[in-house]
């Protein structure tokens, strides 16, 4: 038997409408994440005076940019820790490992479900914020933030910030006894790429095309070795009869 | 491929042979054998901790035994089968483990969708009206009482057509009406011929559902059809009081007919087991009047099944705490 989309689409579509049960989850990704990440970057822009030196803008709207990219960066782990141990705890882990699912498929499907919730609300609020800047920015903001390398490179590390971000989120899953713990963890597995952003916000680091090509691969690097430990790590027997508390 | 595992074993759905698991130095059952045939619903009886979850979990693959063979609807137990296996058989849970979120069919279809069933809306008709659910299909699983529930966990297991159905006390929990439909749906599923693994620790239960009965308690101690297990458990016994201790019963007890063994169990109380009462008991009468003593009664004793199985259990703990 091979790996089977079939039963990774029979898993994330449980997972999707578990979510749109899930007042908090709705709420939170509906509401609270835009207000968050929508604000502070727009108002950064909104109230850049007209006239500033080009490096000057050019800090302001790396800030700004690099503000969204936290929402990839930090909350797939919040929503990928609920993954394994959650199941665990609804007693739902054993029936679903009960059937021909392999790990690989579990892996795959739980990914994928909190993948395309944060692509989705990451990229609109990028587009939102585009929208924003194109309407009612200072012209030489629009132009600066339209006419850059900005847009791909914001398209293309959101992704791969949400793949470490869920990996790292999806193994403490697995390895967390209960959900509290994992959450908490999760949250300390949010600091490195915080850090970052707030390194490169501050100018401690300058983003440069090759810091940025080279943060790329990195990245990339990363995404895989987390899905290949995560895969390694997923032990059924440890899940279904490990220490019960 | 599970084109190419085609079972290998057909003449039964289970076979297994010397099979354990420790957990570290704790054995949770150990040289356990036995088969199943097709179309048999097999009673596993044993107390809590006996190890009857555990076994499932090695049959069902989702731990790996220490060590024995087995083969599960004729395809042998390993880790490389896992998948083969489990498409094969289902397992229902000692608790249903349900989506409390979604609604009975939403449940039901992914696991439609993780089993890569056809038809699936056919499957899922087939099997809530197995258990009598039809009409609930769109209600919230959080919104059920623990008997529909379990009745749920039951249709989630009949998605696939296992060709062997593991029941973990499906009955454990729930008050005795629900009790009661369950062992219902049990017997409807019986009558259909399909091939049943069901653990319990209700004696009653594994009577009254399964054809026959293994009673474990970390290991294997009996095996048989229930009514066989009843006749080799159910000692017919004479209970007898006399004013006085005998004081040299062995000779008077030693050689009556129909008489199996004796022991004392108080102070002029002597418990006989014996093969025909009809026999034994005029005898035993005779027998003790020719030794002087007084007779203040005799009478047969009556031993349920659920005592000789408590005695059973019993001699266990005594054996661990010598
Ligand atoms: N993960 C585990 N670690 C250590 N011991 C375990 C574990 N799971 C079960 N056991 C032990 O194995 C024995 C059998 O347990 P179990 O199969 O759950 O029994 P039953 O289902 O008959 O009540 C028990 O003594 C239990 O304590
Ligand atoms: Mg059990």
């Amino acid at each position: 038997m091979s790996f089977s989309w079939t039963r990774v689409k029979a898993l994330l579509v449980k997972e999707l409408h578990d979510y749109r049960r899930n007042r908090f989850v709705v709420v939170f990704a509906m509401t609270m994440l835009p207000l968050i990440f929508i604000t502070a970057p727009t108002v950064q822009l909104l109230t850049a005076p007209a006239v500033v030196s080009s490096s000057k803008l050019d800090a302001r709207i790396g800030l700004a940019l690099l503000y969204m990219l936290l929402i990839p960066a930090t909350v797939p782990s919040t929503l990928a820790a609920y993954s394994v141990i959650g199941e665990r705890e609804q007693g739902t882990l054993e029936p679903i490992l009960s059937t021909p699912i392999r790990r690989e498929e579990f892996l795959i499907g739980k990914a994928l479900a909190v993948a395309m919730p944060t692509l989705v609300v990451a990229y609109a609020i990028f587009g939102i914020f585009l929208a924003i800047t194109a309407l009612f920015a200072n012209p030489v903001i629009e132009s600066a933030i339209f006419a850059g390398s900005h847009i791909p490179v914001q398209l293309a590390f959101t992704p791969l910030l949400a793949g470490w971000s869920i990996w790292v989120g999806i193994a403490i899953s697995a390895r967390s006894s209960d959900i509290r713990t994992a959450q908490q963890l999760s949250v300390f597995a949010n600091l490195p790429p915080v850090a970052i952003v707030a390194l490169m916000g501050f100018n401690v680091i300058t983003p440069s095309t090759g810091l940025t090509l080279s943060l790329a691969a990195v990245l990339l690097a990363l995404d895989a070795l987390g899905w290949r430990a995560v895969a390694a790590m997923f032990d059924r027997e440890r899940l279904i009869v490990g220490r019960r508390r | 491929m599970l084109e190419e595992l085609r079972p290998t074993d057909r003449r039964a759905a289970l076979v297994v042979e010397h099979l354990s698991k420790r957990f570290g130095d704790r054995v949770a059952f150990e040289d356990v054998s036995f088969e199943v045939g097709y179309g048999e619903v097999f009673g596993f009886l044993g107390p809590n901790g006996a190890g009857k979850t555990t076994t499932v979990r090695a049959l069902g693959t989702l731990i790996a035994p220490t060590s024995g063979a087995a083969s599960v609807a004729g395809i042998p137990l390993s880790a490389a089968n896992g998948p083969a296996i489990r498409a094969r058989i289902s397992i229902m849970p000692e608790s249903p483990g349900l989506y409390q979120r979604l609604t009975i069919a939403e449940n039901l279809r992914c696991f439609a969708g993780l089993y890569e069933l056809d038809d699936i809306p056919g499957r899922i008709e087939r099997a809530l009206k197995a258990v009598n659910l039809l009409d609930r299909a769109g209600d919230s699983c959080g919104s059920l009482s623990k008997g529909l529930r379990q009745r749920v966990a039951l249709a989630r297991a009949l998605l696939n057509d296992p060709a062997v159905l593991f029941l973990d006390e499906p009955t454990s929990g729930l008050d005795p009406v629900a009790t009661h439909d369950v062992h219902e749906l049990i017997v409807s599923l019986r009558e259909r011929g399909v091939t049943i693994f069901l653990t319990t620790h209700r004696l009653t239960e594994a009577e009254r559902l399964c054809h026959r009965v293994a009673i474990l308690n970390s290991t294997m101690r009996l095996l048989g059809r229930p009514d066989e297990l009843r006749e080799r458990l159910f000692k017919q016994s004479l209970g007898v009081r006399v004013r006085d201790p005998i004081e040299d019963p062995g000779p008077v007890f030693g050689d009556l007919p129909g008489v199996d063994g004796w022991r004392m169990s108080a102070s002029g109380c002597y418990e006989l087991a014996v093969s025909d009462a009809q026999i034994a008991a005029p005898a035993l009468a005779r027998a003790l009047v020719d030794a002087g003593a007084d007779i203040l009664s005799l009478a047969e004793s009556h031993h349920s099944l659920e005592d000789v199985y408590l005695q059973l259990i019993d001699e266990d703990v005594e054996a661990i705490r010598r």
